[in-house]
């Protein structure tokens, strides 16, 4: 359907040693829930990707490494240009991981309330940060990003990950194609979070093309005021425009409080140290494992582990 | 009369307003007014047992009344509060 060119190595099966951090992008660990599972039938199985094995620390660095590589082969991102986005934190940090051993500056609008591990840790890779009215969100991030690039065009490359094609393709040529093998084409639901949409929109596609029975779940912020970081409400969100939401058979709601009380489990009865949108991903996982329980149908659920908890521990929630 | 500023995503179930007078002299007086002005808003902001929801941030200045008396922090007429929200975006 798609005719794409691998945005990084996809036929290994083990990493390569001694080569660049762009190497460590993608190739990473699928794990089968045990214990948060031991109430379900042996028949159903939920299996979760632990993305914070990428270089940079989350799934974002196989977005962020795709949209450098082709802005770079489309000629839009070169030396002396600037790259340009709105982020919420984990973008952000990939670009600024793969611009900095690129010899790229970056510039990254963010809410001011992004939590201090992630605006300490961007500021140490070397990006320069526009810090956004928290009262407007993400969304007061991505106008700010569009007035730095309407003021000054030819400063910017505007990498855009909420409408940039090569956010989705690159989950298209990586996650799903890993995923796929990882469960020797067994999977039977995909369940991922909504943010930019794009983990959902190519992973999804792809699955979609080896596997059409294949069911796709989409995890959304069951209110638009809420507590998890790194998704959106999209009823009430500028909707990204690689968004099509037509993709998922089914949308779930997950509250926050929920989605806390996965990730505390996650961590202390599977030993998956995440940040909350994981506890959500799993949250919906567990709730589409529960459907099929009761209709004593078998599954093998997979859903995305986005990143670690390390960049949330000034959290209250981990103490409580 | 403190004045309590709503954050975007709140902004539907507050009559489109993004600063509100509350009555009240304390955080939870003031938080409570809001509630009782839009109706709307208390499933935002507090859980089914009348708490606040965990992830509702309400920030006097640029400190988190949670680490100041939390909703018995005394306010006064020329106080502005903040509700602010967490950070979306992502996957």
């Amino acid at each position: 359907m798609y005719d794409l060119v691998p945005a990084f190595p996809q036929t290994q099966t083990s990493r390569p040693p001694m080569l660049t951090i762009e190497h460590w992008v993608g190739n990473t660990p699928l794990v089968r829930l045990q214990r948060l599972t031991r109430h379900l039938p042996h028949s159903i199985e939920i299996h979760a990707k632990l993305e914070w094995f990428n270089a940079g620390g989350s799934i974002k660095a196989r977005p962020a490494l795709n949209i450098i590589r082709q802005a770079e082969a489309n000629g839009l991102l070169h030396s002396g240009k600037t790259l340009l986005d709105a982020t919420s934190g984990n973008m952000g940090i990939a670009y600024a991981t793969f611009a900095a051993a690129r010899g790229y500056r970056v510039q990254l609008c963010i809410p001011e309330n992004a939590s201090p591990e992630r605006i300490k840790l961007l500021r140490a890779l070397g990006a320069e940060l526009v810090l956004t009215d928290p009262l407007e969100g993400s969304d007061g991030a991505i106008e700010k990003a569009r007035e730095l690039v309407a003021a000054n065009p030819d400063r910017y490359f505007y990498a855009d990950q909420y409408n940039n094609p090569n956010n989705w393709q690159a989950h298209y040529v990586s996650t799903g194609p890993e995923i796929w093998r990882q469960t020797n084409g067994h999977i039977t639901h995909f369940v991922g979070g909504l943010g930019t949409s794009g983990t959902l929109m190519g992973t999804g596609r792809y699955l979609r093309t080896q596997k059409p029975s294949v069911q796709i779940v989409s995890l959304q912020p069951d209110l638009p005021y809420h507590g998890l970081e790194g998704l959106k409400h999209m009823p009430t969100a500028i909707v990204p425009g690689i968004y099509d939401p037509s993709l998922a058979d089914e949308n779930i709601g997950v509250s926050t409080e929920a989605a806390l009380h996965i990730t505390r489990r996650l961590a202390r009865e599977e030993g998956l140290f995440t940040g909350i949108s994981a506890g959500a991903a799993v949250c919906g996982a567990l709730q589409v494992a529960r459907e099929l329980a009761m209709q004593g149908l078998p599954a093998t659920i997979v859903t995305i582990l986005p990143d670690a908890g390390y960049k949330y521990l000034s959290d209250r929630f981990w103490s409580e | 009369m403190a004045v309590i500023r709503i954050p975007s995503p709140l902004r539907p179930y507050a009559g489109g307003k993004t600063e509100i007078p509350v009555a009240g002299e304390t955080v939870g007086a003031a938080l409570a007014d809001l509630a009782g002005q839009f109706p709307d808003l208390r499933k935002h902001l507090y859980n089914e047992s009348g708490e606040l929801r965990p992830f509702v941030n309400v920030f006097l200045g640029s400190e988190d009344v949670r680490h100041l008396q939390g909703v018995d922090t005394p306010i006064s007429e020329a106080t502005q509060l903040r509700i602010i929200p967490s950070v979306a975006g992502g996957y």
